[in-house]
């Protein structure tokens, strides 16, 4: 979807004025209403398939009727106040508690009808109720318990992302003026080292920092017990952050200041850059309103990008450090068959990326004065 | 052929190419090595064996070399049989033709701080009715003579050193190992250095009986890599780790991009719906978590792992990368060779295959061997998931194993650093080297 861009930003007609703004708009109003659809077709097939995967088809039924089964018998069988009961009255009373509950669940209907359900409710964000999973409050709504672990994900991959595309942006930007400097090589030699995940370098940092120099915690979000007024319990947070946020930005530092300064080189040879050094300008004009501004349109398409991404969390990241956010959720949910959680939490990554791609087309439009939305002729605003 | 010289000659101009190449031809011998000493029904036996297979190896055992940087030496393990004569055996018949004696003896030097966790003594013996006897005794350096057992031997027999009472008993203690190897007359609790023997005397009472005995000590160290939890040689998974690791990576990445290509070649030359759809399940693709997809289908369906590499190729065929080849593909569309090749009448089939996609082989070949290192990690993760193929050693689920053990608090750092270390080597290796390829394919990036 990233690469919409490169077709809506042909560059298109100058403006011609107030005269077409009617036109315009309605042109505006047609491609938006497009691309509406197109994105809405696309969650809704997305949505889909991770529904029929995460029930393996209508296979997770059978797993949960024989779990139904299984709790209902043995509890009835537990009770002492059921002891006095025939044995055929237990058996009917069995049977009656299964099938109740069955039909709580839904299992009653074919698949093909349930599933038709369970999509109609997740686009209309209607997250509904877990089968297995709880909440630490004990709730069973999916939207609680996505909820619950949002802060935690979203301070992690927050902080590390944001330092992350600053950091690289603004290190690639200074790289990129004094290219075949040292720090240039050096960066060059080191970006092999992305290949590997965040997981591979958190290991090696609970090795050092952890087990061997002792100093930060091997993992979790606070101590154990944890403190109990706020600017100890947030130091202790920010004690056991620093891990798992910095093998997330070690990970990929390097790559990414390598992809910006290519990407920055090959707009500062640019014609009207040399033209503006020719001219005299300071390093600092030319740096921001000759090369950061054209390059402007990808720097917000890979920021807006990143920005969807906090939102999944990393999987492998939080199980490695224990770390209580929506992905080790997500992870917990598949391993209990809890479709609920596992759909809901698609469901919002597919909304936020529909939205963010959709929007990406206006904002274009907004900095770059060569983009037209719908790459017609006329302005967009 | 002049033109992969001139490839060949550009890529040794880069050291990271050098490099990076070295590390893959090493990867490419230990796999060849390992495949051909290790038979996969064998390697899978192994892996998945217990104690039955393991019983000579101690747990938690670091890596023998390791006394290399230890100022106080600990034990290193060892195993030693009769039956392939690093132990060696002397049978006597004596003037009964029925009776003859055997005579087991090792001598080994023991100069390591501290003493063994368990010596062992497996006897296996042949007979018909009448069971065979040892005598088992210990010579110190020193020159002590220690009685330790003597017994009837079964057609096998287990004896340990710590846990046998009789011993205990005649040692006047609970913890045999201090006792046959500290110096009595010494008030510190070192132990006595130098060569220790160990002697079985030995007698059957059958004509063609025989007794063999395997001598295992179990120490703190243990071979080139050390040991887990269940005993296991962690040479093993590392050794076979290696070819499962560049078969994944390799035929991931290459199934991905020569896939990817294809699919955007043929989209690009029918236009119309056949573009349309493909450029439509690219966007859906984009919103199906990929990781969490991997993860249902190891959990629900199976964690074999050509599966899993199936269902990878799969989903990542329809990516961002689809895209940037159409892109292109477009371009190229328009060339007047391709004008020629419509002009002769060619098929769609043959203008795809012998004219669009070769010339984007320039841009596969980097891309390719660039893309190698996230899928060998990718396997890893999964099995750090707990994912990994349950039959398979891989250097995911000594990690995994690792990790599930703790082994990082309890301070058993090698069995995670070894792993992960091949890990390291293998990535780097392809990212350099796809680094270096990218450079020489892609002629404007020489410059920056």
């Amino acid at each position: 979807m990233t690469s919409e861009k490169t077709i809506s930003s042909e560059p298109g007609p100058p403006s011609e004025g107030k005269t077409r703004t009617n036109s315009t708009f309605i042109r505006v109003f047609r491609y938006s209403l497009l691309r509406l659809v197109s994105m809405m077709v696309t969650v809704t097939i997305g949505v889909y398939l991770t529904i029929l995967i995460a029930n393996m088809g209508g296979y997770v039924d059978i797993i949960m009727r024989n779990e139904i089964r299984d709790n209902t018998t043995q509890s009835i069988l537990a009770n002492p106040n059921y002891r006095s009961l025939s044995p055929e009255a237990k058996g009917d009373l069995i049977q009656t508690k299964i099938a109740t509950e069955i039909n709580r669940l839904g299992l009653n209907q074919p698949f093909a009808v349930r599933s038709m359900r369970y999509l109609k409710n997740a686009l209309t964000l209607n997250l509904g109720r877990a089968i297995n999973m709880k909440s630490d409050q004990g709730s069973k709504e999916v939207r609680l318990i996505l909820l619950e672990r949002l802060p935690a994900t979203l301070l992690l991959t927050g902080s590390s992302e944001l330092i992350l595309f600053f950091g690289s942006v603004f290190i690639a930007l200074s790289l990129s003026r004094k290219y075949g400097s040292f720090w240039d090589k050096v960066t060059i030699a080191l970006s092999p080292t992305s290949a590997a995940p965040s997981w591979f370098y958190g290991i090696f940092f609970i090795l050092i920092f952890a087990a061997i120099l002792r100093i930060l915690p091997f993992g979790g979000l606070v101590d154990s017990p944890s403190p109990d007024n706020s600017l100890d319990y947030g130091l202790s947070v920010l004690k056991h952050l620093i891990l798992p946020a910095s093998s997330v930005i070690v990970s990929a530092i390097f790559i990414s200041i390598y992809n910006w300064r290519t990407f920055f080189l090959i707009y500062s040879s640019e014609d009207y850059v040399e033209m503006a050094k020719a001219k005299g300008l300071t390093t600092r004009d030319i740096e921001r309103r000759y090369i950061l501004r054209p390059t402007l349109p990808t720097i917000i398409t890979n920021f807006a990008l990143l920005a969807i991404t906090l939102w999944t969390g990393f999987i492998i990241t939080e199980r490695v450090f224990l770390w209580p956010g929506l992905g080790i959720t997500l992870f917990r949910a598949i391993n209990f068959y809890d479709t609920p959680v596992i759909v809901g939490s698609t469901i919002i990554y597919a909304y936020l990326l529909a939205i963010t791609v959709f929007l990406l087309d206006f904002v274009y439009a907004l900095v770059d004065p060569r983009v037209k939305v719908g790459s017609g002729g006329g302005g967009s605003q | 052929m002049t033109a992969l010289k001139n490839s060949i000659r550009d890529l040794l101009r880069y050291p990271s190419a050098i490099l990076g190449s070295v590390i893959l031809l090493f990867l490419l011998a230990v796999s060849v090595y390992a495949l051909v000493t290790i038979p996969y029904s064998e390697a899978v036996r192994l892996w998945r064996g217990g104690e039955e297979v393991w019983y000579q190896n101690p747990k938690y055992a670091a890596p023998a070399w390791f006394n290399i940087f230890y100022s106080k030496k600990k034990p290193v393990s060892f195993s030693v049989r009769t039956t392939d004569g690093s132990m060696s055996k002397a049978t006597t018949p004596s003037s009964d033709p029925e009776i003859s004696t055997v005579d087991i003896t090792y001598s080994f030097d023991y100069a390591y701080e501290g003493v063994p966790q368990e010596l062992m003594i497996y006897f296996t013996s042949q007979f018909k009715d009448k069971f065979s006897f040892v005598s088992v005794s210990w010579i110190t350096p020193d020159g002590r003579t220690i009685r330790i057992a003597d017994m009837a031997v079964d057609h096998s027999l287990t004896f340990r050193f710590s846990q046998d009472q009789k011993l205990q008993k005649r040692l006047k203690t609970e913890d045999v190992m201090q006792a046959i190897f500290m110096d009595p007359e010494s008030s510190t609790q070192a132990d006595l250095k130098g060569q220790y023997q160990l002697v079985i005397n030995g007698t059957t009472f059958e004509k063609d009986a025989t007794i063999d005995a395997e001598f295992v000590l179990h120490g703190e160290l243990f071979g080139a890599a050390g040991t887990d939890k269940y005993r296991r040689d962690l040479l093993l998974p590392l050794l076979y780790g290696t070819p499962i690791a560049l078969a994944f990576g390799l035929l991931a990445a290459l199934g991905t991009s020569l896939l990817t290509m294809v699919i955007a070649a043929a989209g690009t030359w029918y236009g119309g719906w056949v573009d349309e759809l493909i450029q439509r399940i690219t966007e859906v693709n984009l919103v199906l978590p990929f990781l969490a997809i991997l993860i249902m289908v190891g959990t629900f369906y199976s964690r074999s792992i050509w599966l899993m590499l199936g269902v990878t190729i799969l989903l990542s065929i329809f990516s961002g990368s689809i895209k940037s080849y159409r892109s292109i593909f477009i371009q190229s569309k328009e060339s007047s060779y391709i004008e020629a090749a419509r002009a002769y009448g060619a098929s769609s089939s043959r203008i795809i295959f012998s004219y669009l996609i070769p010339r984007m082989i320039p841009l596969l070949i980097p891309a390719l061997v660039s893309a190698v290192p996230s899928f060998v990690f990718l396997e890893a993760s999964l099995a750090v998931l707990g994912l990994g193929d349950p039959v398979l050693p891989t250097w995911g689920k000594v990690i995994n194993d690792a990790f599930a053990d703790g082994a990082l608090y309890q301070g058993r750092y090698y069995w995670v650093l070894e792993p992960a270390i091949l890990l390291m080597i293998t990535g780097f290796g392809f990212a350099m080297l796809g680094f270096a390829l990218d450079r020489i394919f892609n002629p404007r990036l020489r410059d920056i």
